[in-house]
């Protein structure tokens, strides 16, 4: 168990990623492996966003994927759980495994598919219902409790695990949308973490919200990743340095390297991605 | 002023305060309020317009909103009838009784013009009373019978009792002939000075003199006005206007086989004309009497105008203080039922299958142009359809309210899947994301969330769509359903109907002069119901709406 990073906020992290040296471990080659993508490429109508991406990602760790906008890290975070199947004109090829299953295989369910590994977008998108139905949502349609006390259960407890439980317990039943901009988030990931998933995948959880606010989500990552397995997209090179124990960085829709986090922000073995953790582009 | 020129490129010095930058900000100013003054002229005229429209329907209309009724004492003389079958008693002979004790001095022979006075309906409402009051028979009660349409109107002041006795066209021959100066008073009475020829062929000395003496005063006013029909000139002399000629001859038989100047005293109103004065008679559709009786009625204080709950409650009459839009509405009711069932699950499955399933390709395209198209297909055409494929091809009945209803639907259907569909697209793809991310499928994402969240506009299009059927009147007309609905009782989906427009035209194609402010009190009706749609439409919107 390594230290916990960045106990302050983010905006007191100077500019130039800094990454705190992770005690000589390398977390992320105790796990098991938990998902593998090869040679992904994908398409949208004619346009190629992803080419031949090999990618390893770890149970019970953070992965971060980087690199500059429209590099293809969000494309490919959604091949994880088949969001791109929705998208008219998009395709995939190429091999993605989760516990050694081809996710893309005809006989998956992708709705299955997608309680296991749970998502979290950028900006927060609670329903506009209850904050109790909107973490009852996912539990409710996939049949996972069945009495009414068994659901309560679970809201609460997936509202402690995401930290929100003690803001909100005095009004579950008011519109989740009422909530701030980083309770809505928290009651995203508590809707996310419901359906107890394998995976949980985030989407810039942190973009839209302020330092205080991503600052509490960080700690929850931390918290959350002793039981599932956790890939992040971010902007922010520090918080990835902060939070993920691998990092990946995409540039053009290749992927470029992926290594120990603390490799990629003090050794990079790639110039492309020397230059853009030190801010030369992107 | 160097550093500026520094930075900007060569050529772009602009000075803000110089009089061409002041010109443009003013022009630039000009224009906004221009465009304002536009907009602010465009809305002004059309409330305006609307303001017109209203206040010309309601003054119209108006008037049909209360009833002229008399308060007569109906005796119900059990021998009249017979309390074992009370509808085939001698309703007629009761109410002219009834009208002649309300009436004193009607003789047999003015009887029938003061019977007139009411509706011709009258025993008939007589005998539905006593049918639903049998016990009735044997007493007498007060029943308010309503007066018939010339009546009606004369009471509410939409028609005048006396009218202009001469037309334009007559006062201009008057005028004319004051012009050539013919135009005397003579002996207390006005008169018009002539060259008469005694045609000898035409007339016999006598004594006492005869002949067709208003032939020959006929034709010497021909002679000032050549292009007037023999009767209209007549109708200007007096009618003892001949005799001058006679008393001429008669004075001096000589005269005969000459050209003499003669007055002949002019008819009354034209005399009245003379004198600067407008004449006036009593206006033709009432006969004196009549004018006497209904003042009798008046003067006893039986005469009265209570609310004319008859409009609402009654269906269609071919006597106008007797028609009622019942029917119409339950036509409308039913029909509306039918289009709303048929196009609203249509509607949404369309729209969500297009929206949400279908994929984009050429064929789903062509839908979606014909959808668009449909909405902007004269409504004559879909009627025309259901004449020829509901009523010719299926052979449904005419004039039913199923076949309004439906083709009516084919009408709303693209409304409102356009309106779905605009819905649809307007909730936002976060909220499919978040369903499809907790491991929602497809149909949930559908039912749970995207439909609550459209549900405001899709009833709002739906309701407009509604409103439009409603107003609908020529796909109606094709099927027949203008029907003359007489009475409430057998309106089904399957039985002949009318709608409100449909009622609205027969009525205003009807020429008693009842049926024009019917026809606007229907209008007011009919807008009336639009107005409750359209709040509904709104309510529902505010019920529904949720902020995401």
């Amino acid at each position: 168990m390594e230290a916990k990073v960045a106990p302050q906020p983010a905006v007191q992290t100077p500019a130039p990623p800094v990454p705190e040296t992770k005690a000589g471990t390398s977390p992320a080659e105790q796990h098991a492996l938990k998902m593998k993508a090869s040679n992904v490429n994908l398409w949208y109508g004619e346009k190629q966003a992803l080419f031949d991406v090999d990618l390893e990602i770890f149970d019970r760790s953070v992965t971060a994927l980087i690199g500059p906008s429209g590099c293809g890290k969000s494309t490919f975070l959604r091949c994880l759980d088949r969001m791109n199947d929705v998208i008219d004109g998009c395709r995939v090829s190429g091999d993605i495994r989760l516990d050694g299953q081809d996710i893309y295989d005809p006989h998956v369910d992708p709705v299955q598919l997608r309680a296991r590994v749970g998502m979290v977008f950028q900006k927060p998108n609670p329903f506009p219902k209850s904050i109790f139905e909107n973490v009852a949502y996912g539990p409710r349609i996939h049949g996972l409790c069945s009495t009414k006390a068994e659901l309560e259960e679970v809201v609460v407890g997936s509202l402690t695990r995401a930290g929100l439980f003690e803001e909100v317990k005095d009004r579950l039943q008011e519109p989740g949308t009422g909530l701030s901009g980083g309770q809505q988030q928290r009651l995203c990931i508590a809707r996310a973490i419901s359906v107890n998933p394998e995976v949980l995948l985030m989407d810039e959880p942190c973009s839209a919200l302020d330092p205080i606010a991503t600052a509490r989500i960080e700690d929850l990552m931390e918290e959350l990743k002793e039981q599932l397995c956790i890939v992040i997209v971010t902007h922010s090179m520090q918080q990835a340095a902060r939070v993920s124990q691998r990092t990946a960085f995409f540039h053009l829709g290749k992927l470029i390297e992926v290594d120990q986090t603390s490799t990629i922000f003090t050794n990079p073995k790639e110039q492309r991605t020397q230059d853009y953790i030190t801010g030369r582009f992107g | 002023m160097s550093d500026s020129q520094v930075i900007k490129p060569e050529g772009l010095t602009i000075d803000w305060r110089s009089d061409k930058t002041n010109r443009r900000v003013r022009r630039r100013y000009a224009a906004n309020r221009r465009l304002q003054a536009y907009g602010i002229i465009a809305i002004v005229l059309a409330i305006g317009l609307l303001g017109v429209l209203v206040t010309s329907i309601v003054s119209t209309g108006a008037p049909a909103f209360v009833q002229t009724k008399v308060d007569l004492q109906v005796d119900i003389d059990s021998a009249k009838v017979d309390p074992q079958d009370p509808a085939s008693g001698n309703y007629r002979t009761i109410f002219r009784e009834a009208v002649a004790s309300a009436v004193p001095g009607v003789t047999s022979k003015n009887q029938r013009s003061i019977g007139k006075i009411f509706s011709s309906d009258a025993p008939y409402i007589l005998r539905d009373y006593v049918v639903s009051h049998p016990d009735v028979i044997g007493k007498t009660v007060t029943l308010a019978i309503p007066v018939s349409d010339p009546f009606d109107q004369l009471y509410k002041g939409v028609i005048p009792l006396e009218v202009d006795a001469l037309s334009w066209s007559q006062a201009g021959w008057f005028e004319r002939l004051t012009n050539r100066g013919v135009v005397v008073e003579q002996d207390g009475r006005t008169g018009l000075k002539l060259d008469v020829y005694i045609d000898p062929a035409k007339v016999e000395a006598g004594p006492p003199p005869s002949g067709e003496f208003a032939a020959l005063a006929r034709k010497s006013l021909q002679a000032y006005l050549p292009n007037v029909r023999d009767s209209s000139l007549s109708k200007m002399l007096a009618d003892d206007a001949p005799e001058a000629i006679a008393k001429r001859i008669a004075a001096d038989p000589g005269v005969i086989g000459k050209t003499v100047q003669i007055v002949f005293p002019v008819s009354a109103p034209y005399a009245e004309l003379a004198k600067g004065e407008t004449p006036k008679v009593l206006n033709p559709r009432y006969s004196p009497d009549q004018i006497e009786a209904f003042d009798t009625l008046k003067e006893r204080g039986l005469v009265h105008s209570p609310f004319n709950w008859e409009l609402f409650f009654r269906a269609d009459s071919r006597f106008p203080e007797r028609a009622g839009l019942a029917g119409a509405i339950a036509g409308s009711f039913y029909a509306l039922l039918v289009c709303f069932l048929l196009s609203f699950p249509i509607g949404i499955a369309a729209a969500v299958y297009l929206e949400e399933f279908a994929p984009k390709n050429r064929f789903t395209d062509l839908i979606e142009v014909n959808i668009n198209n449909l909405a902007a297909v004269p409504s004559v055409v879909f009627g025309l359809l259901g004449l020829a494929v509901f009523l010719g091809y299926f052979g449904l009945p005419r004039s039913a309210p199923l076949v309004g209803g439906m083709v009516l639907s084919l009408m709303t259907l693209p409304t409102i899947i356009i309106a779905t569909r605009a819905a649809l697209k307007a909730v936002p793809p976060s909220i499919r994301e978040a369903a499809l991310g907790v491991g929602a499928s497809k149909h949930q994402v559908m039912m749970h969330h995207v439909l609550p969240l459209a549900l405001p506009g899709i009833l709002t299009g739906t309701i407009i769509g509604m409103a439009q059927a409603l107003g609908e009147t020529a796909p109606l007309l094709l099927i027949g359903m203008n029907a003359f609905i007489p009475s409430v009782e057998n309106v089904g989906l399957l039985e002949p109907a009318t709608s409100l427009p449909t009622q609205i035209y027969s009525w205003a194609d009807s020429p008693e002069r009842g049926f024009v402010s019917r026809t606007s009190a229907a209008i007011l009706v009919l807008l009336g119901f639009l107005v409750l749609m359209n709040v509904i439409a709104v309510a529902l919107r505010h019920m529904f709406e949720r902020k995401w």
